[in-house]
Order: C-alpha cells, then structure tokens, then sequence
C-alpha cells in the first residue's frame, strides 16, 4: 500500500447563479451577448454545467449547445458546438473566441437567422464559486478511494473540472497528487486521461472508483 | 452532530450533509434574518419553517419575522403582486400611502438588524425604506417577467435600493441596476405532503375519494384556474381512455368565496360529465397528506398548465417516483428532463401521446419515475436550497 505524509485534502465547492439580464432570442444575438459577456459567464455557460449536471446527462454538453438544440432546433449547430472540448482550450478567452467562431461560421451559410420559440430566450448568467474545505482527507490509495465514495460529488467537479482551469494544465490534482505524492504513475495517467465532459458528475465518480477498485484488486494479488 | 441537519441524511445526496455542516461553519454567528408576509401557507412559508430552525442550530443566528397588516394593506399588496404578475391593476395614491403607513409601523415594531435580511415578495419590500445596516436582498417568489408596467414602476424605486434581488427564474426577473441572482423553490422531503407513505395509508385516501386501485391513474394537482387547463387534461384522458382502461384525478383547492374558481370548476364538472373514472377533487388546503397520497397513487402526473409560476408540483411528483408529462410554462420544463424523466408537450395531442406511450411501457415508467426522484434529490431538495442560502450569506457578508 503506498502511503504518504502529503495529505490529499478534498474541497468542495458551491455555486450560485448571478443573472446577468442579457438575453438572446436568435443565435445571432448569441453570438454578438456571447463577445461581450465577462469571461465568468462562458465558464458558467460551459465548465460548470457539470456542476448542475450531477445525475443526469443532457443531450448536449454545454448550454450553448442545450439551447441551439432544444429550442432553437438548430441541430447542426449544435451539435458543432458540442463536439467543442472546454479541456481543448487553455483559457476561458480562448474557449469564448471559438464558441463565437462556430456561431458565426454558421450563421454565414444561413439564408435567415434560426431563433427560439416565443418565451424560450437564452439568459446569460454568470457563475459565483464559494470553496468550501470538506474536512475529508486521504494519506493512501485506499483512503482516497473510501473518500471519493462518500464526498459530495461537487469535491469531484473542484479537483477536476475547476482544476483544469487553476492549473492551466492537463493533471487534474487527483491524478497529480497520486502521480507526485503515491508515486503511482500509470494510475495517475488513467485518471489524467479520464475526459471529464463526457458525461455526469456521478459518471465520473464512478469512473474514479472503478479506477481505484482496479488498481487496488491488482496490488492486492501481487 | 446536528440533528435538525442529521434527519436529511437519509435522504439527500451523500457527502451532502457533512458538506453542509463545513459550510456553516464560514457563517458561524452571522445573523440572518427573514422577512414576509405569513408564516403559513404556500411552498415560501413551508420552507422557511424548516431552514431557520436548521440554520440556527448550525450555529447562525437566523431569525424569520412576519409583517402585521390590516385588511386595506392586504388588499393593496394583493393588487401590487397581481400587478407584477401581469394583470391589469391601479394603485392609487392613498392605497400606496396604506402600504407605506403600514410598513413604518411594522419597521418600529421589528427588529431589523442584522447581516443580512432577506425580503420575501412585495408585501415587507418597502421595508427597505428603513434599513439600520447589513446587506438587504428582495426575494422574489412571482412570475416579475411581465408585470403590469404602471404597478412595476411604482414599486421598483423600493427594489432599486436593496443590495441584489433574487429570482426563481432568469425569466421571471426584471431589468435592475443591481445584482440578481437565482435560486430555485425546493421541497421539504419530510413534511406530511412528501414524506414516506405506507400502501396502507396511500390505499386509505384512495378509498376515500372512491378511485380505483388497480386501473392506472392520471392526475392533476392544480387550483381550478384556467391557466391550469383541467379542461385540456380532461381531453387528453379522453383520448388515450380509447386506448387504455385508465381514470383521471383532478385536485385542487375548495373554490369557496373565489368566483373565477367556482365557474373553472363549474366548467371541469360539465365536460367530465358522468364519466365514473374522472374523479374531481376540492381538496383544503391543510390536505397534505391527501395530496402526498394521490401523487403516490398516481401512475403519470400531468401538469401542463397554459401559464405557471415555477410549479414546484412538479417535483412534490417527481420525488414520488412520478413520470410527469408537463408544458413548457414557467418552471416545469427546468424541473422535467425531457425523456429522462418524463416528457415536456407543447399539446394536447401530445399529453395524450406520452400517456399512451407511457401505459404501454411499464417499465419505461418505472424507469423515468426513477431517475425523476433521483433528480429532485440532487436539484430540488431543500438541502441544496440551505446551501444556496449559506453561500449567498458567505458571498454578501463576507468576514
């Protein structure tokens, strides 16, 4: 069992919605609020979707995509604007000037501008994060595995999704602080590998475990 | 160990309620104080008898005081809330000298200190005119997206002093020069109309109201009002009933002293005729474990209403393991996830389509019931509602 003096101490985090009172009607307008939005509201808009998406996944993976598919009915773009992976991108300026890049290339082959249904706008908003330490901490692989079982799902968003943001790298600080402080390298590239956007928060703690299980089940045979 | 807190271990997401109590502990001696108009009755007054209880044995000082009135000053708030729900009302000046008389009053008789006071709906709102310190936020439960512009302009000068303004939902809001944000209703899994019921208890109310036990059940829990479009729901019954030996239950609250109640209901009873599988319901409004019942009875809940405030019907059902077939007014598409949990319909044709679907794939319903319950568990509970109160009193009142 690989054991350590670094503590792995888990955060969670909570979020509250601010309104930002901007709205858009057509995928035009979209685009044009989406430039000039503060850069909180394209992560709101596309990293912490997860944070709200903790059981069930959606058809699309970002808001953008969510409105332009559901209410829009713009299948193409949305499914443009899905594929788009937020890991791809190293900054929120970035990830922003790509998102309107999409719209807007598709919007120059379109004779009108698709619009939603009366009542179905799309409300910018922006995300307001408040860091909340768990108090649950792991010093071995076992350890780390029994508190990713019971943590509130949200200490898996903030290690993972907001980590990548923080850290301006492709670690998340599960499978950093496994790779430097377990000295489990291959453990820590599968975690690292794990694409986060591919499906709910609960998906990924699972994922997380079965990883953990896995590893376990082997030392234990060796 | 909280034990106010501990109760909802059972029943809210894991890690939630060890999170909860960490969080508390970034507000621990803060003082927080809430402001309206009743403390009982409506899903406001049901929610705030739980969490300021919850709140102050986590170590806040959380206080929930309610505003005296008389009979005129209940009269003009009455206006001004239908006015910024959209209908055409005047206010005229002595009325909103009353409203202003009555909240000085209310302003000498309370003790408005505290770090952060939040204001629920238009009744107290004016209260702001006699602020003594802390962060003061307007908590609006209504459907404000499109008010009655005359009835919006005289009150917005009192919601253009508080600190931020908080919405059910981004399209129920306003335009202000001050921060909004957005917290959705939530239900309280353990009051009488959500908790646990045993087949007994469920099979007694059944009984009752004479519905059958082992045909499948649609229902509706709406007051007779026409936006809630029983007549709509009566129609879709119709048509799947050609397919599928089924009965339709419509609850709603007694229609006593309300004119517009009376001839909805009035309406509802002609078209259902003398159809033995209709059951009408006028329920009281302490009915909660009658509502809890019928909702568990229920096969399919149906809730498409032509016009809705956030509707939180929707997840009393939901939490029961219920597939709801809803519209896309106010907040019933947030709550429904569509073909997860069950089905949003921009028709009637298109409730009775779901129906059908529905009856004809048990397991498809047991399925969506399923992964319903587990989506107001995450979304909709009133611990997700106390975290969100504990991170807006550490965001707006920070040390």
């Amino acid at each position: 069992m690989s054991y350590t003096e670094t503590t792995f101490r888990f955060i969670g985090c909570s979020e509250i919605q601010e309104i930002l009172g901007k709205q858009a009607e057509d995928e035009r307008q979209l685009a044009e609020l989406l430039e000039e939005v503060p850069l909180d509201s394209v992560y709101f808009h596309t990293h912490s979707y997860f944070l709200r998406t903790r059981f069930i996944e959606r058809t699309y993976p970002n808001d953008f995509a969510q409105w332009v598919g559901e209410q829009v009915r713009d299948h193409v773009l949305a499914e443009r604007l899905s594929v788009l992976d937020p890991f791809d991108f190293q900054s929120l300026e970035t990830l922003r000037e790509e998102l309107f890049s999409i719209i807007d290339d598709h919007l120059s082959g379109m004779a009108t501008v698709p619009r939603a249904g009366l009542g179905s706008s799309f409300y910018f908003s922006r995300s307001r994060i408040l860091e909340v330490p768990t108090g649950v901490e792991a010093r071995t692989l076992r350890e780390f595995r029994d508190a990713i079982s019971e943590v509130d799902v949200s200490a898996v968003y903030f290690h993972v999704f907001e980590a990548h943001l923080r850290l301006r790298r492709e670690e998340n600080d599960f499978s950093a602080w496994i790779r430097g402080s377990l000295k489990l390298p291959e453990l820590a590239d599968r975690m690292r590998a794990l694409n986060p956007y591919l499906g709910s928060l609960e998906r990924l703690r699972s994922s997380l475990l079965t990883m953990c299980d896995e590893y376990l089940a082997k030392s234990d045979q060796a | 160990m909280i034990r106010e807190l501990e109760q909802y271990r059972e029943v809210a997401p894991k890690g939630t309620i060890d999170f909860l109590q960490r969080l508390s502990e970034q507000v621990q001696g803060k003082r927080f104080l809430q402001i309206s108009a009743v403390r009982y009755g409506g899903g406001m007054a049901e929610i705030l008898r739980r969490l300021v209880p919850v709140m102050k044995a986590m170590g806040i000082e959380a206080r929930w005081e309610v505003i005296a009135g008389t009979q005129e000053f209940t009269d003009v708030t009455r206006r001004i809330a239908d006015g910024l729900q959209g209908r055409t009302e005047t206010i005229t000046d002595e009325m909103y000298q009353i409203y202003l008389d009555v909240t000085a009053r209310n302003a000498k008789a309370l003790d408005l200190d505290a770090d952060l006071v939040f204001i629920h709906d238009p009744q107290p709102a004016a209260l702001i005119e006699h602020r003594k310190g802390g962060k003061w936020v307007w908590r609006c439960h209504l459907d404000a997206g499109q008010p009655h512009r005359p009835v919006w302009s005289l009150f917005r000068r009192h919601v253009l002093k508080y600190d931020a303004a908080i919405f059910s939902l981004p399209g129920f809001a306003q335009r202000l020069p001050i921060p909004k944000f957005m917290i959705y209703p939530s239900i309280d899994p353990l009051t009488e109309k959500n908790r646990e019921l045993s087949r007994a208890e469920i099979w007694e109310v059944l009984d009752r109201f004479g519905i059958a036990k082992g045909k499948p059940m649609l229902l509706q829990v709406a007051r007779f009002d026409r936006y809630k479009d029983q007549l709509g729901t009566i129609r879709a019954y119709r048509m799947a009933k050609k397919h599928h030996n089924c009965q339709l239950v419509l609850a709603g609250s007694g229609v006593l002293h309300d004119p517009e109640g009376e001839a909805v209901l009035a309406e509802v009873q002609q078209a259902a005729g003398n159809d033995p599988d209709i059951h009408i319901l006028q329920l009281p409004p302490e009915a909660d474990r009658e509502i809890n019942a019928l909702q568990r009875g229920a096969s399919i809940v149906v809730q498409k209403a032509l016009k809705e405030g956030f509707g939180v019907v929707v997840s009393e059902a939901m939490w029961k393991g219920k597939p709801v077939i809803g519209g896309t007014a106010g907040g019933v598409s947030t709550q429904i996830v569509n073909e997860a949990t069950g089905f949003i319909v921009h028709s009637v044709e298109g409730v009775t389509f779901r129906i059908r679907y529905l009856l004809s794939n048990p397991s498809v319903m047991t399925r969506m019931g399923a992964m319903a319950k587990e989506h107001v568990r995450r979304n909709f509970l009133i611990t997700r509602h106390l975290s969100d109160y504990l991170t807006m009193l550490k965001l707006l009142c920070p040390d």
